[in-house]
């Protein structure tokens, strides 16, 4: 069963068509990646699903219910958590207030703190500090915590490892293989390593079109299509 | 090493500018009596601009809203206080404090509902059209303010109307050499009380943990399942309104007002934002204190320079930092 199903969405920014036809079904649990060059329109599909553009002709549906028509608030609501590329942290904010907004009632649940804790022990330290003072790698744990603290049944992430030192894409991807056991990860991402590590699934975008799309495992081992798609030779 | 901007930072920063304006003052004034009361004057002209200015500077961070208006609420609020004062000139004169201070209450509540319906009405009329759209804000506030200079007029007419104040709020203080408007006091206590209420709302509750957050990133706080437009009508209202109670602070303080008040707030309104920072209330207020004890001191100091003292202040500022004092996003 998917739990996104994504049928013809086409979005244009000003006078600029993006996204001319993406279709692709997101199944239940793992990670699904989308990959492709830059500008493909990776980010502004995600930024679609979540009505941060409004796409036109196509629909949205979330298990099963058609949330097209839904403000992005309605959205997030639902149960999908967007976690955007420029991480979205209230740098005034504290690391605590920071997550305390991503709850629904101003309350945390015990044990998904703990658990978010355990993922990423630096929060727990900086919890009182102001997150503009977080290095680059705490903002994105703080960003990818932030849509955890919460249940969540699909979280979308936006290139989370960009300009991230090895060890914490290593961390990274330790988290997201847990997260993705209680939820579901539509991942934007360009480091093909990374998400060859960790994707179940994946599709790639080129020009605004979905070109391909199927199991992780067979597209990793398929070099002529990733050479021919990705442009990648390793 | 540490530099001299952090030494400063340690013991307070920008927050001490106030300070340091008033000893520079002291030193060039010499008299001690003419600088106190200058300095309770400027306090109390800060306090009652940082109220008008409070709520712009919200409706500036958070919704990103031009609101060349927003005096227009200045205005109101001064000539609704000053029909309800006038209305009730027999509790006002009474000997009774309870009466005195139940006629300025009615007239400042007045003031402040007239400021939450016509905040809701322009929000919904006049802004929610024109939203991500400044050359537009700025044509129809600027309209907006027009228009309401006009219905002004029409109400209450061109000639000045006197503002009577409460019995008990007349007078001076007399300590030793220095007099004190009381007045000037209450304006300077008022202001405080509302820095605080806004303090409290905007650092220890959730509806100001989300102003904040949609200051800094308003798409973000969409995303996290909050309806900011929802809350784009309540700050509205709430910076309306405390627009209205700080012209109606003002008209007691001026005791003669016209309809040209909106249009000559304007200005001092949109420096103390614009010096403050956009959308902090700790910037507005160390905005409006700077303006109005830069304006007392320089009227009393070099009297041809008064009307540019606030220009040159901003100036000042903004060239050692274009983001103003205390922004609230860095």
């Amino acid at each position: 069963m998917s739990v996104l199903t994504v049928t013809a969405m086409k979005t244009d920014i000003g006078k600029y068509a993006v996204l001319h036809d993406i279709t692709f079904e997101v199944p239940e649990g793992g990670v699904f990646v989308l990959l492709g060059r830059n500008g493909a329109g990776k980010t502004t599909t995600l930024r679609s699903i979540m009505k941060l553009w409004q796409p036109t002709p196509g629909s949205v549906r979330f298990q099963g219910e058609d949330i097209t028509g839904l403000h992005t608030a309605d959205i997030a609501r639902r149960g999908i958590a967007y976690v955007p590329e420029n991480m979205g942290i209230f740098g005034r904010l504290t690391v605590e207030e920071n997550l305390v907004l991503a709850t629904a009632k101003g309350k945390f649940d015990p044990a998904r703190l703990k658990n978010i804790y355990a993922l990423f022990p630096a929060l727990e330290k900086f919890w009182t500090k102001q997150a503009w003072s977080l290095s680059g790698g705490q903002k994105q744990m703080l960003a990818v915590a932030r849509a955890i603290i919460e249940p969540r049944a699909l979280i979308l992430i936006d290139e989370p490892t960009k300009g991230l030192a090895p060890s914490i894409v290593a961390a990274m991807a330790d988290a997201f293989r847990e997260i993705s056991q209680s939820a579901t990860i539509l991942l934007v991402e360009q480091n093909f390593h990374f998400a060859r590590s960790i994707g179940s699934n994946m599709a790639v975008i080129e020009d605004g079109r979905v070109v391909h799309s199927g199991a992780m495992a067979d597209f990793a081992a398929d070099k002529a299509l990733q050479n021919k798609l990705l442009s990648l030779s390793a | 090493m540490e530099t001299i901007t952090d030494k400063l930072g340690r013991i307070g920063g920008v927050n001490l500018l106030p300070v340091a304006v008033a000893v520079a003052a002291f030193v060039l004034i010499g008299a001690p009596s003419s600088w106190a009361t200058l300095t309770v004057a400027g306090l109390a002209m800060g306090m009652m601009v940082f109220l008008m200015a409070s709520g712009l500077s919200l409706i500036f961070g958070l919704m990103d809203v031009l609101n060349f208006g927003h005096s227009a609420f200045v205005s109101f609020g001064a000539f609704v206080a000053a029909s309800v004062l006038a209305a009730l000139s027999g509790w006002l004169g009474a000997d009774s404090v309870f009466l005195n201070a139940l006629a300025l209450s009615l007239a400042i509540l007045a003031a402040m509902s007239f400021g939450l319906a016509a905040g809701w009405f322009f929000e919904r009329v006049i802004i929610r059209p024109v939203y991500h759209d400044h050359l537009r804000q700025i044509l129809i506030t600027m309209g907006a303010l027009i228009v309401s200079e006009q219905i002004i007029l029409a109400v209450w007419g061109g000639t000045p109307i006197t503002v009577p104040r409460p019995q008990f709020l007349e007078g001076a203080l007399i300590l030793g050499d220095v007099s004190i408007e009381i007045y000037r006091i209450f304006a300077v206590l008022l202001g405080l009380v509302a820095f605080a209420g806004l303090y409290v709302v905007l650092n220890r509750t959730r509806i100001g943990l989300l102003v904040r957050a949609g200051v800094e990133n308003r798409e973000m706080v969409e995303a996290l399942g909050y309806r900011i437009d929802r809350l784009f009508i309540g700050v509205f209202m709430a910076g309306s309104a405390l627009a209205a109670v700080g012209g109606a602070m003002w008209a007691g303080y001026e005791t003669l007002i016209t309809p040209a008040l909106g249009g000559e707030m304007m200005i001092v309104v949109f420096i103390v934002v614009i010096i403050g920072g956009l959308g902090s209330i700790e910037g507005t207020l160390l905005g409006a204190l700077l303006v109005g004890l830069t304006a007392n001191y320089v009227g009393f100091l070099a009297p041809k320079l008064a009307l540019a003292s606030n220009m040159i202040l901003m100036m000042i500022i903004l060239i050692w930092r274009p983001n103003g004092l205390r922004p609230a996003v860095k």
